[in-house]
């Protein structure tokens, strides 16, 4: 099977760039990431299909000279989908903002009793840490950056 | 074809089609509550008729649908063998059970902050979405039934949008989002690599293609399904999000969206990559991990939901253990396993529920004396408890047994330290389970730590909303208050016991859950054959493949 160099390097890119996003503390980055890496993944979609031919219209061009059409229908499938799921993080992230007033991923407070009870001495093994969620990291790099945000900003 | 297989083939599509028009109907009513219980009632109570139907007619081979008629590389395919009617009929049994327990809690909450209205029609489409992963015939429709149900609990999970659910709610939104990409990732890949994505064509066509190729589509489709069925390196997001829920939300979470993961694990392994070594052993050790971690985050818990997540997540281990044995007597007790683990683990979750109402908490540092406050709740905490564990003859033993069994005729290195894990895993998971028990049920009130300064006088749950950030007001009587509201739940019960009653209909819900535990014990002799041949008819493949290849062969004659 063959396919277009161009859009391979496309899609390798969109990926690059989709899991830098998709890794940051700021929702709406992740969400920017999430749309990035769909895009990037309905790319690879419509180059599995092979080569491009012709529209896939009956009676435009011979059928061996078409391109695929069944990715072509998945891919729109893929393109739904990706647009609710927007759509939802889209007003989930707003409801962080309207609750708390910021948007980054906050901590796992579960994850800080089990540390807080550690901590106190509670006959716990070490080996019965938890090991789900997030770092516990202090505010003051967050508000460092916010800071050095708005700065760079105003 | 005789008109009996016809009637089959016909009743397949409406498991999807039914839930789908029933949320529609469910929408439509939101005005009117008690025309909307009773439609999605009656929507899964057809449902559940439909499956156990199909149950018997799949009995003799597997039934095909090809939807509307397009042959099998353009066209949707459904497909109904034993693993997938089994699979449907207990997960449709367990989802009317917690409906019930949900319309219990709605009507005994009265709670104007739980906007049903939204609830039954999203709970049907969840349905609808589940039904049509099992019942898949094609990869792609396969990931649109993933992306319906993941809609739905996407709404279900933040239902009410409060802090600590929109909180969770973001993580499982995001993880489970990324491991859609990544399907559909190894959907484009594999449509590459063979031109089609009917699962009975990919299996065939998929020996031609070079090893290292079938190696990393078959990564891809793993990791994207592991994520999905909380398999250990990517279970991390699961105890997270999945405490914060309401309970019955958890109950059917619980009970079936990992478990749709681990089904098309067994489908990825036995139908399309058979032969394939190197997955296998990975599978092993991820299972082998799966299982003590989880059980060993079971037991760091103080609360019971995030007991109960971190057991689920362990439980997953043993499956896996099963389909990494690739035979048919490892397929077959993963089956069996699956079965009695979707409805054990929503029976928990929903004695949870029943907990958190009559002891005013989920945690284990705030609750007390509930047997004595609540024999019923003991019981009904008890049975599912011991039979998580794996105590005989209830069916967890059987299914581990059969675990065993199968990776001890296994012999290898791998498979002899499973079972080591699998028989050190349900200790520990007892050990978990007596640990709720002692804490919470037989625990005299006075013996309440009547200290706990950071958990009581702050509150936890303020504490969890708060979450490192104090805001003014804050504290004090305000958020005792809030925290009450949040949760919906009365009064904690600290050191007065509470004359709290047992809510009818979620107490009758739970206790039809626990039965048809107790069922799945009682009729495990049956229902082992079943999912025994189920096992061997996976492992041989020929009989999903050629009924799929009859069909579209069929459909081509007739034109």
């Amino acid at each position: 099977m063959s396919t277009s160099l161009l859009l391979l390097v496309v899609i390798a890119l969109l990926y690059t760039a989709g899991i830098y996003l998709v890794l940051d503390r700021s929702l709406t980055r992740v969400l920017l990431g999430v749309l990035v890496l769909g895009n990037a993944t309905n790319l690879l979609v419509i180059s599995a299909g092979g080569p491009f031919g012709a529209a896939a219209l009956v009676g435009r061009a011979p059928e061996p000279a078409m391109s695929d059409a069944l990715v072509q229908a998945l891919v729109l499938t893929a393109i739904v989908i990706t647009l609710g799921v927007a759509a939802f993080l889209l007003s989930i992230i707003h409801r962080t903002w309207t609750l708390d007033r910021e948007d980054d991923l906050t901590e796992d407070t579960e994850d800080r009793s089990v540390r807080r009870r550690l901590a106190s001495g509670e006959q716990v093994d070490e080996d019965e840490l938890d090991t789900t969620g997030c770092e516990a990291t202090s505010d003051t790099d967050d508000e460092r950056a916010r800071s050095a945000a708005a700065g760079g900003g105003s | 074809m005789n008109p009996a297989s016809t009637l089959v083939e016909s009743l397949m599509p409406l498991t999807v089609l039914l839930p789908l028009l029933g949320a529609g109907a469910a929408l439509v009513l939101a005005g009117r509550p008690t025309l909307q219980r009773v439609v999605s009632v009656g929507v899964l109570v057809a449902v559940v008729a439909i499956s156990a139907f199909l149950v018997a007619g799949a009995a003799d081979g597997p039934r095909v649908v090809t939807l509307g008629s397009w042959p099998a590389p353009l066209g949707i395919t459904l497909v109904a063998d034993q693993l997938s009617t089994i699979m449907l009929l207990t997960s449709m049994t367990v989802t009317l059970l917690v409906l019930l327990y949900a319309i219990g809690q709605g009507t005994s909450d009265d709670d104007s902050r739980t906007p049903v209205s939204i609830f039954h029609p999203t709970y049907l489409v969840l349905t609808a979405g589940v039904a049509n992963a099992f019942l898949s015939g094609d990869l792609f429709n396969l990931y649109v039934g993933f992306e319906v149900l993941l809609m739905a609990s996407y709404v279900l999970l933040t239902l009410g949008g409060t802090r600590s659910r929109v909180r969770a709610g973001l993580t499982y939104v995001v993880v489970n989002v990324l491991s859609s990409l990544v399907f559909l990732i190894g959907i484009a890949l594999v449509y590459a690599a063979v031109g089609t994505l009917n699962l009975a064509q990919i299996s065939t066509r998929m020996a031609t293609v070079p090893p290292g190729v079938q190696l990393a589509i078959h990564l891809v489709l793993l990791t994207a399904f592991g994520i999905k069925a909380a398999v250990f390196p990517l279970s991390a997001w699961l105890p997270d999000s999945y405490p914060t829920a309401a309970a019955p939300v958890t109950a059917v979470f619980a009970g079936l969206l990992t478990k749709v993961g681990v089904y098309s694990i067994i489908r990825t392994q036995t139908l399309l990559f058979p032969d394939d070594v190197v997955t296998r052993d990975i599978l092993m050790v991820a299972a082998l991990a799966t299982m003590v971690i989880g059980a060993l985050g079971a037991i760091a818990q103080e609360d019971i939901k995030r007991v109960l997540s971190f057991t689920l997540v362990s439980h997953i281990g043993y499956m896996i253990f099963g389909v990494a044995l690739a035979t048919p007597a490892g397929v077959g007790a993963a089956i069996f396993y699956v079965v009695h683990h979707i409805t054990v683990q929503a029976t928990l979750f929903c004695v949870a529920g029943l907990v958190e109402r009559v002891g005013g908490s989920t945690s284990m540092t705030r609750l007390a004396g509930l047997a004595a406050a609540s024999p019923v709740l003991a019981v009904l905490y008890f049975v599912p408890a011991v039979n998580l564990g794996g105590i005989p003859p209830l069916s967890g033993f059987i299914g581990k047994l059969g675990l065993v069994e199968a990776g001890v005729q296994d012999g290898s290195v791998l498979a002899w330290l499973l079972v080591g894990g699998a028989v050190l895993t349900s200790l520990l998971t007892l050990y978990a389970m007596a640990k709720v028990w002692v804490l919470a049920f037989w625990r005299p009130v006075d013996q309440l730590p009547a200290g706990e300064p950071a958990d009581d006088d702050e509150g936890r749950y303020p504490q969890l909303i708060g979450s490192g950030r104090p805001r003014p007001g804050a504290s004090g009587a305000g958020s005792a208050a809030y925290s009450g509201d949040f949760l919906g739940a009365p009064s904690a019960l600290t050191s007065r016991r509470l004359p709290v009653a047992l809510p009818r209909v979620m107490t009758a819900a739970t206790a039809g859950l626990v039965a048809a535990g107790l069922a799945i014990t009682v009729l495990a002799g049956p229902l082992y054959t079943l999912t025994d041949r189920a096992g061997t008819d996976l492992v041989a493949r020929t009989p999903y493949i050629s009924a799929v290849f009859a069909q579209t062969v069929d459909h081509r004659v007739t034109r």
